[in-house]
């Protein structure tokens, strides 16, 4: 039961952050909470769809369908992180004063929650599939002990969503205009993260040179694939070997992302502060 | 394609069977420096997925599927790799031999 458990919490622990992420970053967005459920949703059915046609979806594009599609919904997510974050930079000041309370929908609010809604759904999608595929084969071995298996599997399941929770308690615990500095911040190195990990798929396949196969190797400092690692791949996009041109993507939407926020905002800043123009 | 002009390839792939959640063989060698296929074929009969972090691959291998997965160059070395559904079952080690060093 053990075993399973850790599989599948493995699984939806990256998942589990992201949602805990937007959870945070869109709080006082009138209505985020229907988005989000109808992401975690359609997230759920993409998976087990996804699942469903596993094979075919492996077998296309000569057997490269699986690395494209996963490419592919990264540098969605990636898009829908970045809009969001742009977004935020110019509307971040209404949410953080409070306005909102006295019922003054933020234009364009909803349109930034469809792209998280979006992100929360790709989040679960990804990890949602393998979680599927490995309860289904757990559940068509039938051999001993399957009932402990399911359970463990579902209890990691259930841990994921902890994980969530534990995040989101974390961030909003922090005063509202700061924690949506550092949400921001967190989104701009989630979609780094995610636009580094959909050119290294691309670069294993071939279609984009690797740039290195491998700059270097810090996984004796800290390895991947042990929790923190895996908390950090998705928090900030740590890899432990990274290839050249995952490198060079990650910086590349690093610097627009954080170049684009800080435009915006100093755009903004006099008009929020009412007094005075520049 | 771009990347596949300008770099050296292994011949053959490496062929890796799953049965009974047991990589055969679970021990291979590759000639360092190259870039070269891993083919997995899972006769099973529940999902795999084939996963290597020294590698960095990762991909689902459906019952009686098979996929091909690329890797390298990569530095002479020992390279893990497991079905991450059953990691304790299913594992091997790939090396990484040094050109000119390959017995023929």
């Amino acid at each position: 039961m053990l075993a399973s458990l850790i599989i599948v919490f493995r699984e939806v622990f990256e998942a589990g952050l992201i949602v805990g992420i937007v959870l945070a970053a869109t709080r006082s967005v009138p209505r985020r909470g229907a988005f989000i459920a109808a992401g975690v949703a359609s997230g759920v059915i993409g998976a087990a769809l996804l699942a469903g046609f596993a094979g075919a979806l492996s077998d296309a594009l000569a057997g490269r369908g699986q690395e494209v599609f996963n490419a592919a919904v990264l540098s969605v997510a990636v898009v829908m992180l970045g809009w969001h974050n742009l977004w935020m930079a110019s509307h971040g000041r209404e949410l953080a004063s409070e306005m909102k309370a006295m019922g003054r929908a933020v234009a364009g609010g909803d349109k930034s929650l469809l792209a998280m809604g979006i992100v929360v759904a790709i989040a679960v999608l990804r990890e949602g599939a393998e979680v599927v595929l490995f309860l289904y084969g757990v559940a068509a071995s039938s051999g001993e002990g399957w009932v402990a298996l399911l359970t463990g599997g579902l209890l990691g399941v259930a841990l994921g969503a902890l994980v969530s929770f534990l995040i989101y308690r974390g961030l909003v615990a922090i005063p509202l205009h700061h924690m949506f500095t550092v949400t921001s911040w967190l989104i701009t190195l989630v979609a780094a993260g995610m636009a580094g990990q959909a050119a290294a798929i691309l670069a294993g396949i071939d279609v984009i040179p690797s740039l290195g196969f491998q700059l270097w190797d810090t996984s004796w400092l800290l390895s991947q694939d042990s929790i923190l690692g895996r908390a950090l791949h998705t928090l900030m996009g740590y890899s432990d070997r990274p290839m050249g041109v995952q490198l060079a993507v990650y910086l590349l939407v690093l610097a627009v992302l954080a170049i684009g926020t800080h435009r915006i905002e100093s755009r903004e800043r006099p008009a929020a502060a009412g007094s005075k123009p520049i | 394609m771009l990347a596949a002009a300008t770099t050296a390839w292994a011949a053959d792939p490496v062929v890796l069977t799953l049965k009974d959640h047991h990589f055969t063989p679970t021990e291979v060698t590759v000639p360092a420096g190259e870039r070269f296929r891993i083919e997995v074929q899972n006769q099973d009969t529940t999902p795999a997925e084939f996963e290597s972090n020294d590698l960095r691959v990762e991909k689902i291998v459906v019952p009686g599927g098979k996929i091909v997965v690329t890797a390298g160059p990569l530095k002479p070395g020992t390279y893990k790799f497991f079905d991450d559904y059953h990691p304790n079952l299913a594992k091997g080690t790939l090396t990484a031999v040094a050109a000119g060093k390959t017995q023929d």
